[in-house]
Parts: structure tokens; sequence; C-alpha cells
């Protein structure tokens, strides 16, 4: 018994042990920065490749607690985004003055993840939530002397709290019209009539907030753009690919026997999410601003992924989390470099920045390219068997529809690359010297972005830990 | 023969590229990397033919399957029959004349043939490619070095013409995505996205109805089908000279040849339904090019447009359905991309002397560089169709095609098409009379001299290619044909 306590809930106790760690660091005499974040790096990167191993199926507490290697898996590659954010981020959580305290939030809300992937019961699942979401408003705060930054965890808090509140009057509802919570116990007792539907919309509703599915994305320019890159890319990157691998799994094995329901709700926003987010993407200036609506855009795709119902489905959906963690986090990475440096952050800033820094800019080539799908990048991979997945469900409009959105999401790509590499500019950023975690984890990034694609078993590992 | 030493050699071309500190070593490397993508070119084109002689009947030689993805039933599954092997045979000598001109570029030279060569290998990969996912991988991977080819090297609104070109290709390539993924799922139990796979199976007709018009418009963007074109005239003129040359040469006959391989041989019924569509657009097309070449004053866009007259060919054999045409539009996707490419390198020749395109600006030049000149008659006089000269052969058996159907409407199309031969030899005539005849226009061009050894190699090597299809086409003409033949067949259901 104890032995399953410690090894199924192994994430959750490296990630409470770290955390717990940081704590002590902070109340006893405390660390230089540098050396403390070279610590964490470390424990990170322990962390990340441990989640790879040792993962059994299992449940406990009363089934509360679900874990199956496929869940590990996901957890894994939370647990790796969270390490290289913290490369790749590194020169600015070098000058933090609070460095203990914002990886004490960011592995809370990392902790509430795991938890959330692993809940059996709408009730864990909401606390779970609620632990996932409010240590990131705290972190949208983190620069502390900017207003925008304050603006943007305001914004943040209030409509999490909004999403909430739905989400807690859904599942009120679920428990009113089936007299469970347990997420085992609900697809028996799912019989379609109107109070379920409802309460499946409200819920739904509470995921859409999170995903930042077009009509509910409004939070997300605004809180990307004011929030310290580190938090961003948390956001963009961890918080929506955790909030896919648990919606998901609702949907395929909660939802199950009111698929056709979800299925046209997805078809329709999934079209919404994808056009809105690419057409506002095309007129913005700001890259943390255009990486944000190019995300809800990422979103739309996973959705045409989600439609298809089947486990090939869910398993290009982990696969493209997978990918988009490499190619977001390379991207938001450059980003993060120039803005340290240069505080700069406009897309016109980024003119002519080939002649002085053609290390950043073939990165930043690279995970756009592969965020708009463009072989041998992994993008392509990942896109092509999203499509291929919802294809397989639907009709010939929806996935003409998904690939007429690749070429506009190319359309914007490619201005941040042609900025790069064909505009003059007479004084273009200087040459940044990036510090050599921020190399390391680029590179990191750039590797994963060409591999995971090419090395066709790593889509079938995530497939057989699936079925 | 191994068919993945056509991919190997690029990939290590490029790495070796990226690896190098000297630029004066990068165009070495280059240009060692295409002598020898020209001599596997050759070597494959031997063993092929000694295959063949030896009695080996199957439809794809060579061929390797390698597990990628068996989840979808992809598999890296590549071989080649005559039609593929001339394509790498154009790829192979387009590219080194490419390697060959660009020889004194200066701005990020390192990075220039880096992309060249990943082109290259793009195209490779695409004309060996026997699973649609790995063709349309390849496909794709052609596109983004195009436009940085064009945007970062280019001249003149260069980056109006590299966005419109990647958006258009891209265009082109999500349709010929939507038909495989249509193709793919049309086959029921048995899907899977091998070529010989989806050969054997019967694809019910109302969804080749469906599927054809999506891969053959999509496939047709690359190879300009009207209204399609119009990417061609602004990226060729805005490509530097060896951008042009891969883009004429090679990257519009992926088009071409995905419109045969693909669209025409999985899809018969639906080739069938459309035929007279295509015959209409391309013989549209192939008019339209002609005259809107003559009214252009740029040496570029002369090439360009009458590159959509001459690709116009190309589809117009494809949709003539016999097994002459077929084999003629083949021949003219191989004897146009050698001279257009040949075409684009004497006129980056020209321009790197002269620093104008305009052809009234020009006069005289036969005075003092001989040897360009020379050059620009050969071509242009193979591009106007004279007997001798690979143009007239590839011309010719498309017309001798068109002409076995029988019917007025196919008549009427062939005679139209026929007619635009005469405009060539206008506008070809005009502009190659302008520019090297006459007295010398301009005081400046008595300095200038004549073409270095490393543009004279380049264009000796495409000179080559076209007077040996011109004059022995039958080498060709039999590797090809038994390709044309398969494909006829399973569209007239033998």
């Amino acid at each position: 018994m104890l032995n399953d306590f410690l090894i199924l809930m192994k994430s959750e106790w490296v990630i409470t042990l770290i955390i717990f760690l940081l704590l002590f660091i902070k109340i006893g005499k405390g660390m230089k920065n540098e050396s403390l974040l070279s610590l964490i790096q470390v424990l990170l990167l322990l962390n990340a490749v441990a989640g790879f191993f040792f993962n059994k199926e299992g449940s406990l507490f009363d089934g509360m607690f679900y874990t199956s290697s496929l869940i590990a898996f996901q957890k894994a590659i939370l647990s790796l985004g969270v390490y290289l954010i913290s490369l790749v981020c590194a020169d600015w959580l070098k000058k933090s003055q609070h460095l203990p305290e914002f990886f004490i939030l960011m592995l809370s809300a990392l902790l509430g993840m795991f938890l959330m992937i692993s809940s059996g019961n709408l009730l864990i699942f909401y606390l779970a939530l609620e632990l996932a979401t409010i240590p990131v408003a705290a972190m949208a705060n983190f620069d502390l002397n900017k207003k925008i930054s304050s603006e943007a965890a305001m914004k943040m808090i209030l409509s999490s709290a909004f999403s909430s509140g739905i989400l807690l009057f859904g599942i009120s509802l679920v428990y009113g019209a089936t007299g469970t919570i347990s997420f085992t116990a609900i697809p028996q007792l799912l019989d379609g009539s109107p109070l379920q539907i409802l309460a499946f919309v409200f819920l739904f509703t509470a995921f859409a907030f999170k995903l930042s599915i077009v009509p509910f994305h409004f939070w997300t320019a605004d809180v990307y753009e004011g929030s310290p890159i580190a938090t961003t890319s948390f956001l963009s990157v961890i918080s929506k690919g955790s909030v896919a691998f648990i919606f998901i799994s609702t949907l395929y094995k909660v939802f199950q026997p009111m698929h056709d329901v979800w299925y046209n709700m997805l078809v329709i926003l999934a079209i919404a999410t994808m056009l809105i987010g690419n057409l506002f993407a095309l007129r913005q200036q700001n890259i943390k601003r255009f990486l944000a609506f190019s995300s809800i855009a990422q979103v739309g795709f996973i959705l045409v992924g989600i439609s298809s119902n089947t486990d090939a489905g869910l398993t290009s959906v982990v696969y493209f989390v997978l990918i988009y963690v490499f190619s977001n986090l390379a991207a938001f990475g450059v980003a993060s470099a120039i803005s340290e440096k240069t505080s700069k952050e406009n897309i016109d800033d980024y003119k002519g920045l080939y002649k002085t820094n053609p290390f950043l800019c073939w990165i930043m080539a690279l995970a756009l390219f592969s965020l708009a799908g463009i072989p041998p990048t992994a993008g392509f991979f990942g896109k092509l068997f999203l499509i291929t997945a919802g294809a397989a469900k639907a009709s010939y409009m929806f996935i003409t529809f998904a690939a007429l959105n690749m070429i506009i999401s190319l359309y914007y790509y490619l201005r941040v690359v042609r900025a790069m590499f064909m505009d003059k500019n007479d004084n273009p950023i200087e040459k940044i010297k990036t510090s050599k975690s921020v190399s390391l984890g680029l590179i990191i990034c750039a590797t994963g972005i060409v591999l995971v694609g090419l090395l066709s078993w790593v889509y079938e590992y995530i497939q057989s830990l699936g079925s | 023969m191994n068919l993945l030493l056509l991919i190997l050699i690029p990939l290590l071309t490029s790495v070796a590229l990226l690896l190098t500190r000297n630029n004066a070593q990068v165009k070495w490397i280059a240009l060692a990397g295409s002598a020898v993508q020209l001599v596997m070119a050759f070597v494959l084109l031997f063993a092929f033919n000694s295959q063949r002689a030896g009695g080996d009947t199957e439809q794809m030689l060579f061929q390797q399957h390698y597990k990628w993805f068996p989840a979808w039933r992809i598999g890296f599954h590549i071989g080649v029959d005559g039609i593929s092997v001339a394509m790498v045979l154009l790829t192979a000598f387009v590219v080194i004349a490419g390697v060959l001109v660009s020889w004194n570029v200066q701005k990020m030279t390192k990075e220039f043939y880096f992309l060249l060569i990943l082109l290259s290998l793009g195209a490779y990969g695409f004309f060996i490619s026997l699973d649609l996912f790995v063709l349309f991988f390849f496909l794709e991977i052609a596109v983004i070095p195009k436009y940085l080819l064009i945007g970062i090297w280019g001249s003149g609104k260069k980056e109006y013409s590299a966005n419109k070109l990647a958006l258009l290709l891209m265009g082109g390539s999500a349709l010929v995505l939507i038909g495989m993924l249509g193709l793919y799922f049309s086959a029921g139990q048995d899907r899977s996205f091998d070529l010989l796979q989806l050969a054997q199976l019967n694809i019910p007709v109302t969804a080749q109805h469906i599927i054809f018009p999506l891969l053959f418009v999509g496939f047709g963007v690359f190879t300009a089908l009207f209204p399609f074109h119009t990417w061609v005239p602004d990226g060729h003129s805005s490509a530097p000279t060896a951008g042009s040359m891969f883009l004429a040469g090679i990257s519009m006959k992926l088009g071409g040849y995905g419109c045969l391989r693909v669209a025409t041989y999985l899809l018969p019924e639906g080739a069938k339904e459309y035929a007279d569509i295509i015959i209409v657009l391309s013989a549209i097309a192939i008019l339209y090019g002609a005259f809107a070449t003559m009214m252009q004053k740029d040496l570029k866009y002369i090439n360009a447009y009458s590159s959509v007259s001459h690709c116009g060919f190309v589809l117009l054999g494809i949709g003539m359905l016999t097994k002459t045409a077929i084999t003629g539009a083949v021949m003219q996707m191989v004897s146009h991309g050698l001279m257009t490419a040949l075409f684009f390198a004497v006129i980056g020749i020209i321009y790197e002397r002269t620093h104008t395109r305009q052809v009234n600006e020009m006069g005289g030049l036969m005075k003092v560089m001989p040897f360009t000149t020379t050059v620009l008659f050969i071509v242009g006089l193979c591009s106007l169709g004279l007997p001798g000269l690979s143009g007239f052969v590839a011309e010719m058996t498309v017309f001798m095609g068109s002409w076995e159907n029988a019917d007025m409407f196919h008549r009427v199309a062939t005679v139209t098409a026929c007619m635009s031969i005469v405009v060539t030899a206008v506008y070809i005539l005009r502009a190659i009379g302008s520019v090297a005849m006459g007295p010398l226009k301009n005081e400046a061009f008595s300095q200038i001299k004549d073409a270095n050894w490393n543009e004279k190699l380049a264009a000796v090597i495409l000179v080559a290619g076209i007077l040996a299809i011109g004059i022995a086409p039958s080498w060709l003409n039999d590797l090809i044909r038994p390709g044309a033949e398969i494909i006829m067949n399973k569209v007239s259901g033998k």
C-alpha cells in the first residue's frame, strides 16, 4: 500500500519535495541567484528525466487519483517544459529579486496540473485546477515595477474566478443530474437529458476558458503581453498542454456517451478558434501578443485532432503537445533573450536581426516553421496527424478549412522571418550574448523540433502507452 | 543502385556546408556535392537501363521500404521508373549549373548554397518517393528554401514576390493534402499512403471526381496551371539567377510530375472526367503565356511568361491522355527544365555585366560576349522549337500524341496550341535580335568581358543536355515510354 502510494504519486512527491526545499532555502540563509538557479535547473532536469521511468498504472483514494503510463508521460512532458523554461528564461530569472518564490509558485501550479491530469473525480479536479491557476496569476505579476504586469495578473485572476464559477456550477449540475461526481460512474448515468447537456456545456465552457478557445479567449492576449516572458511561456505551453490533456481524457472517457453533442461543438469552436486566432495574429506588432494569438490558433488545431474521438486522436494530441512544447519554448526563448537585453518586443525591432544574431534567428525561424507546420520540422508531422485524425470522422469542408488556415498562419509566421532575414535596417539590435543555459535550452528545443518528427518511434512510443 | 544515396548526398553536402567556417570552401563543397549528384544520376540511368535490358519488367525498380509511422500506414517507400529517372537526371543537371553560375554570390554565401542544396534534396526525394506522405513531405521541404532564396538574395519587389510564391505554393500543397487524405480514406479498410497499393485499389468513381480536381489543381499551382500561374512571373523575375533556374527548372516540374504520377495515375476516372477542362486551361495558358511574353521588355519576364506557355504543353500532354502525349509531356518537362535553366543562366550572366535586363537598353552584345550570345541563340532556338534541339522533340511528341485523338475538340485544341509556336518565334527572335545584334547601344558595354570559366561550364553542361535530347531523342523516349504506358493502361482500364 505504502509502496503504491509512493510510486504512483512519484511525480507529485518529487515536485512537493522541490517546493519544500526551495522554501527552506528561502527562509534559511538564502543563496545567490546564480547558484540557486543552477540548483533548480539540475533538480528540474532530474525530475523531467525521472518522469519517463517506473510508471505504473493504478488508482488511489477510492479512485480519486488515477494514473497510467500515458498520464505519467503527459506529466513528464510538462516537467520537461518547465525544465526548458528554467533554461531559456535564465537571463531574466537570474535578475529576479524573488527567484525562489517564482519557482515555488510555478512548481505549485505544476503540482496542480499533475493532480488535475490524474484526477478521477470532479471535486479533486476542481481543486487541482484552482491550484494550477492561482499561482500563475501571482507569476503574471512578477515584473514588479511594470504596471502592465499587475494589470495582466488582475485580468488573469478575474477571468479565472469567473470560469471557476462556471465550472462549479457545471459540477453541481452534473451532480444534480447524475448523483455522482466520480469519473468512472458518470458515463453509465449519462442519457443525454437536457439538464445533462446543460451541465456539460458549463463544464465545457470552463475548459474553453483555460484553453482560450474562441469566444472565451479575450483574456489571453492581454495577460500574455503583460506578464514576464517566463510566465507567458509557462501559460502558453505548460498550462495549455495540461488542460488539453485533461480535456481530451474527460471527453473521451467521461462524456463518451454524449459524443454527438460535443463533436458538433468541437467542430464549430475549432473553426472559430483557428480563424479568429489566425486573423488576429495577422496584425499584431508585439511578439508576445503575436504568439498569444498564434497559440489560440494552435489550440484550434488541437480541437481538430480531439474531434476524431479515436485512439489516434488521443495519440496525436499528446504528440502535438510534445512538439508544441519545443517549438513554442524556442520562440519564447528567443523573444526572451532579446527582450531581456534590449527590452524590445516588437516584430519591427527584429528587422535586420540576422546580421547581428544569426543563431537566434535560425532558432526562431525553425520554431516558427514548426508552428506553421513546414517540414522537416516536427510541427509538420504534428499538424498533419491532427488533421488526418480529424479527417477520419469529419467532413471535407472541415478539413479543407483546417488546411486553408495553415496558409493564413504561414503568412504571419513568415512576417517575422521576413523581418529577421530580409528587411533592411541600419541599426539592428546589437549582438546579444546569451548565457550558457539559454543557449543550451534553445539547442535542446531545436533538436527536439528536428528529431521528434523525423524519428517515428516517438509517435509509436506514445501510441503504445495509450493502448 | 541504392536510391537513398540521392537523398543522402544532398543531406551530407548541406551538413558539410553548415559546418564550414571558411567562405571560400563553401562553393567548392557545393560544387563537389552537386558533381557527385550528377554522377549518381548517370549511374542511376545506366543501372536502370541495364536492369531493364536484363529483362526486369517490374514497374518500379530499386525499391526500398522502411518503416515510418506505421500507425498511419505510412512507409518510407522509394523506387523509380523511367519517368522518375528522367526527372532525377534533369534535377542533377540544373543543380550543378545553378551552383556554377552562383560562383560570385557575396552575400551570405554559406546560407545561399545551403538553401540551394536543400531545395535539390526536396526535389530528389519528391521524384523517387512512392508513398504519398513522403512525397508530400518532400514537396513542402522545397517551399521554404525558395521563399528565402527570393526574399534574401532577390532583386526588385522581392518580398512581395517571395510572399506570393510561398503562399500560393502552400495553397497548392493544402489542396494536395486534402486530396491525399481523400485518397487515404476512400480506400476504406485498406487505407494506405502507398502509391503502388493505392493504384491497385478501385477507388469509387464519385470519390475520384471529387479528389482529382483537388490534387490536379494543387499540383497544377506548382506548374503554372492557368489561372494559378501568377506567382511565376513575379517569382522568377525577383529571384537570384540560381533561384530562377531552380524554380523554373526543377520546382515547376514537381507540379507536372505530381499531376501525372499522383492525380492521373491514381485517379484515372477523374482524369477522364476533367480532361477537357485541363485541355482548355492549358491551351489558354499556352496562348496567353505566349502573347503576354510579346509585351515584355524585361528578359526575365520574357522567360517567365514563356515558361507559363511552355509548361502549358506539359499539362496539355497530360490532358490528352494518350501514351505519346504523356511521353511528350514528360519530355517537355525535361526539355523545358534544361532550356529555361539555361536561359536564366544566360540572363544572369548578361545582367551581371550590363546591370540591366531591359531588352531595349541592350544591343550588339554579340561583339563583346560572343560565347554568351551564342548560347542565348541556342536556347532561343530551342525555345521556338528548332529541330535538332530538345524543344522541338518534346513539343512535337506532344502534338503527335494530341493528334491521336481524332475528334473535333481535341483537333481544335491541338491546332490552337500549335499556333503559339509562331508567337514564340516572334518574341524570341525579336528579343534575341535586339540583345545580340546591331551596334553596341551603350559605350560602357565595350568594356565588358565574356562569361567566366564557371559560367561557361554551366552553359556547356546544359547545352549538352539540350543537344543530347535534340539530336538523339530515342534514349529519352525509350526511358519514359514504359512508364507512360503503365499510366495510360490504368486510364484506359487495361
